[in-house]
């Protein structure tokens, strides 16, 4: 009897279960999204495009170097900053590929961004090297004194007791030393570029491409956290919200801004990197234009969140209009009207929670590696 | 009626099923504890973390640095001992309050599944789980031929307990009309053999899977105590178990279950499973000893029926203290604990603390990850008592800074069961202002949306 009641039971569930399944018009889940499509799209016509075009930019960059210290004088100078803002400008598409060989370089809840771009640079640390004390720009103790701002300083900055930045590689008691560490920092930055790519054209675009996993060790899940990483810390934070003094009991920080030394570009290059951001998101070519392939966003799609998508679109563009209103130079605009900063901040901080949360959840993967039994 | 329960507290059965519980549950007690070790998850979670979350009234049980590894050492070994039946009292005794205090040192780690340890061993305490092929029995020279047969059913009524409330959990419309969260859960899968790309990714099977989730549940004590469908039930819980296994990471909890649920068989199937132990151990070289067989006598006054009573009373009343609370349980996580709702939700949140100086005017934003591990900090952003007591957490840390007038306020939202996010507590409260109590929190803002169910 009993086996009976309970097999009508199950017979009923069933049942229940088959029909609830008629009235919900499928889910839309029916033809399976195509994952190894996305990562393809990403690899091909993101990822590397943007990494094989920085690496071009830091070859520039040497060559207006070598000719800089050639034949040392400011129009060879002011080449080196155009070239210098060149590749300033291509990094913005390539810092938040945190991946493969990149994230080899170090655990770093930063990346390997730590080795690009730390500010505000250390003058200090420069200037004793260039001084003749040891130093390793390999170590953490010099992750603020590498990189782009460090550029930035050799280029635009004045040294101690100079009256002009290229007193720094002339007159300066110290030109040797500014001169070696200009090589050393251009030298880590090659370096540590040619591998990445090295990497991605050797073996790692088809490893990540094929690692297809739904685990927290898969490239879709590594690649969503290493973009909410750079969202929510390299643009949202390090860029507006640290010289706007959301982190710092609403003290200011003009001289914390992106590019300070050179001054006027911190909101272009805020921009690009929102672009980056933006085009990742919809699966935009690195170089086409508007063409687009599988993305997050025809993931979410997929998902029946086209809104979700469009949210996230729109607070993006929000933010970009806010940071337009800002001045070019963000360390200006923190100094005379830093309302405007927290708004963008504010603005930015919108699309944090859209990506971290409302995505995140959709796309059902963990923010950041949690390893441990669940319930 | 009263001559009912008196001949039922007097009638014993044959003590194998017990003793085949004991050693099966003290082998994998003894096994999670290794495993655990070995994944290097107690330096983990209870070492590195600079911060616990403690349980409300049991702030003072914190992980003891590097001696939380004896804690661990002492629960790993009584559970040794426990299977053995060696000195079986003590070492149960043992077990049940190491792993409880393991368990209480930081509620991150919250498990229904580590609860429902914690429980079993609490009733194990007063089973005579060693009065049948155990050391103790070789040590006295005498063995059990009978137990009462409440020792035995009380296992079976907190496993049943187990199920029935899980399954009754489940009667809500998240997850029986939206599939939630298994339909966020199971595409995400697409990478299993064969169903991975096909019936994972189906809305039927996600409906399918809630629905059979919970007829399951509430229906498996039943095929399980019923004879003729007995087989059956355990087939049923064998796949069950291991196909949740396959698709979530739930460590040792399936096979603990598997393994438990083989007390509602006869004592001739345990019969025949001590016979096999039997087998391997005399094949490990130890010779089998004659040992004086009498039957139990039940001591007067005999307490443990009453303390039983008592304790399946709460067992069965704690998980409906939910009802005292307004708004949506899944929202609040108010009376969520120690309920058996295992694997309902799926929340993602969002935490950011502003620390204001009231004086000045000023404020900053707190990095989450400068004190919280990454799992903290997920489990904190989606539970209420997580923010209070990490906010309280901040307030001592800033003041030892020389912060002064400090006040705290967050800014907090929740993805819940795949719904659009929410802002999830008041932004205009100072947290520091409150005090965690078994009092509604009224700081946090209404769910905007309605689950109807139980």
């Amino acid at each position: 009897m009993i086996k009976k009641v309970v097999l009508l039971i199950c017979f009923v569930g069933l049942v229940i279960a088959c029909s609830s399944s008629d009235d919900s018009n499928g889910g839309g889940n029916n033809d399976n999204f195509d994952r190894s499509g996305l990562l393809t799209n990403y690899a091909d016509n993101i990822i590397v495009p943007a990494i094989t075009n920085f690496q071009s930019k830091v070859l520039a960059l040497n060559a207006a170097r070598e000719n800089f210290l050639n034949n040392t004088n400011q129009t060879n100078l002011d080449l080196l900053s155009d070239a210098w803002l060149d590749a300033y400008k291509a990094w913005q598409f390539v810092g938040m590929y945190n991946i493969g060989e990149a994230e080899s370089f170090t655990s770093n809840l930063n990346g390997f961004r730590v080795y690009y771009n730390v500010y505000p640079v250390s003058l200090s640390l420069i200037q004793s090297a260039a001084a003749g004390a040891s130093y390793s720009l390999d170590s953490d103790a010099y992750y603020a004194a590498q990189g782009f701002p460090a550029l930035d300083f050799l280029i635009h900055g004045i040294a101690d007791g100079d009256s002009i930045p290229i007193d720094k590689f002339t007159s300066n008691s110290n030109s040797q030393g500014f001169i070696d560490y200009l090589n050393a920092v251009q030298t880590q930055i090659t370096t540590r570029t040619q591998s990445i790519v090295n990497n991605w054209q050797n073996n790692f675009r088809d490893e990540f491409v094929n690692n297809t996993s739904s685990s927290a060790t898969g490239s879709i899940s590594k690649i969503i956290n290493d973009y909410i990483n750079y969202y929510e810390r390299a643009l949202r934070a390090n860029k507006i919200g640290v010289p706007a003094g959301n982190f710092s009991a609403g003290q200011t920080f003009p001289d914390k801004v992106e590019a300070y030394y050179k001054n006027d570009v911190s909101r272009e290059l805020a921009l690009l990197s929102l672009e980056a951001v933006q085009r990742f998101f919809n699966g935009q070519s690195f170089n086409g234009g508007t063409t687009s392939g599988e993305s997050l966003a025809s993931y979410l799609d997929y998902l029946d969140n086209s809104d979700l998508k469009n949210d996230i679109n729109a607070q993006f563009n929000a933010s970009r209009q806010q940071i337009q209103t800002l001045n070019t130079s963000f360390s200006q605009q923190v100094s005379n009207d830093n309302t405007k900063m927290t708004m963008a901040y504010d603005a930015l901080q919108a699309a944090v929670v859209l990506l971290k949360v409302d995505m995140a959840s959709v796309f059902d993967i963990q923010i950041d590696f949690i390893d441990n039994d669940g319930d | 009626m009263t001559s009912q329960i008196r001949s039922y507290l007097k009638s014993t059965v044959n003590p194998a099923p017990l003793a085949v519980f004991r050693i099966g549950f003290g082998l994998m007690m003894c096994f999670s504890i290794i495993r655990f070790w070995s994944y290097g998850w107690i330096e983990k979670l209870y070492i590195d973390p600079k911060f616990h979350f403690s349980y409300f009234g049991f702030e003072w049980i914190k992980p003891l640095e590097t001696y939380t590894y004896f804690i661990f050492a002492i629960c790993g070994l009584s559970a040794l001992l426990v299977a053995l039946g060696l000195k079986y009292r003590l070492s149960i005794i043992l077990f049940f309050l190491s792993f409880t205090y393991i368990e209480l040192m930081d509620k991150t780690t919250y498990l229904n599944h580590y609860y429902f340890i914690s429980l079993m061993s609490f009733l194990l305490c007063f089973l005579p789980a060693n009065a049948y092929y155990s050391v103790d029995n070789l040590i006295r020279r005498k063995s059990y031929q009978s137990i009462p047969k409440w020792s035995i059913d009380s296992i079976k009524l907190m496993l049943s307990i187990v199920y029935i409330y899980a399954g009754l959990a489940k009667i809500n419309s998240d997850w029986l009309f939206k599939a939630m969260p298994l339909k966020l859960w199971l595409p995400s899968k697409y990478d299993l053999p064969i169903i991975g790309e096909s019936l994972m990714q189906e809305h039927w099977f996600h409906v399918a899977m809630s629905w059979s989730g919970m007829l399951y549940d509430l229906s498996i004590p039943f095929l399980l105590f019923y004879r003729r469908t007995r087989i059956f039930a355990f087939v049923l819980v064998v796949f069950f178990h291991v196909f949740t296994r396959v698709l979530f990471p739930i460590g040792m909890f399936p096979y603990i279950m598997i393994v438990s649920t083989l007390i509602f068989f006869d004592a001739y199937a345990h019969e025949r499973i001590i016979k096999v132990i039997k087998y391997v151990v005399q094949r490990l070289g130890f010779k089998s000893l004659k040992l004086e067989a009498i039957s139990w006598v039940n001591k007067k006054p005999n307490f443990v029926p009453v303390l039983l009573t008592v304790f399946f009373t709460i067992q069965l009343f704690l998980p409906f203290r939910y009802l005292t609370y307004p708004d949506e349980l899944f929202w609040t996580e108010e009376g969520y604990r120690y309920s058996w709702r295992v694997m309902l939700i799926e929340k993602t949140g969002y935490a950011e603390f502003k620390v204001v100086d009231a004086k000045k005017n000023t404020s900053f934003l707190v990095k989450n990850s400068d004190f919280l591990t990454p799992f903290q900090e997920k489990e904190m952003t989606t539970q209420p008592d997580f923010i209070l007591e990490y906010a309280h957490f901040l307030g001592q840390h800033f003041k030892s800074q020389g912060h002064d007038n400090l006040e705290i306020y967050v800014d907090s939202y929740v993805a819940l069961n795949g719904r659009r996010s929410q802002r999830f507590v008041n932004p205009k409260i100072d947290l520091l202002k409150i005090n965690d109590s078994f009092e509604h929190k009224e700081w946090i803002l209404p769910f905007n949306d309605e689950i109807k169910g139980l």
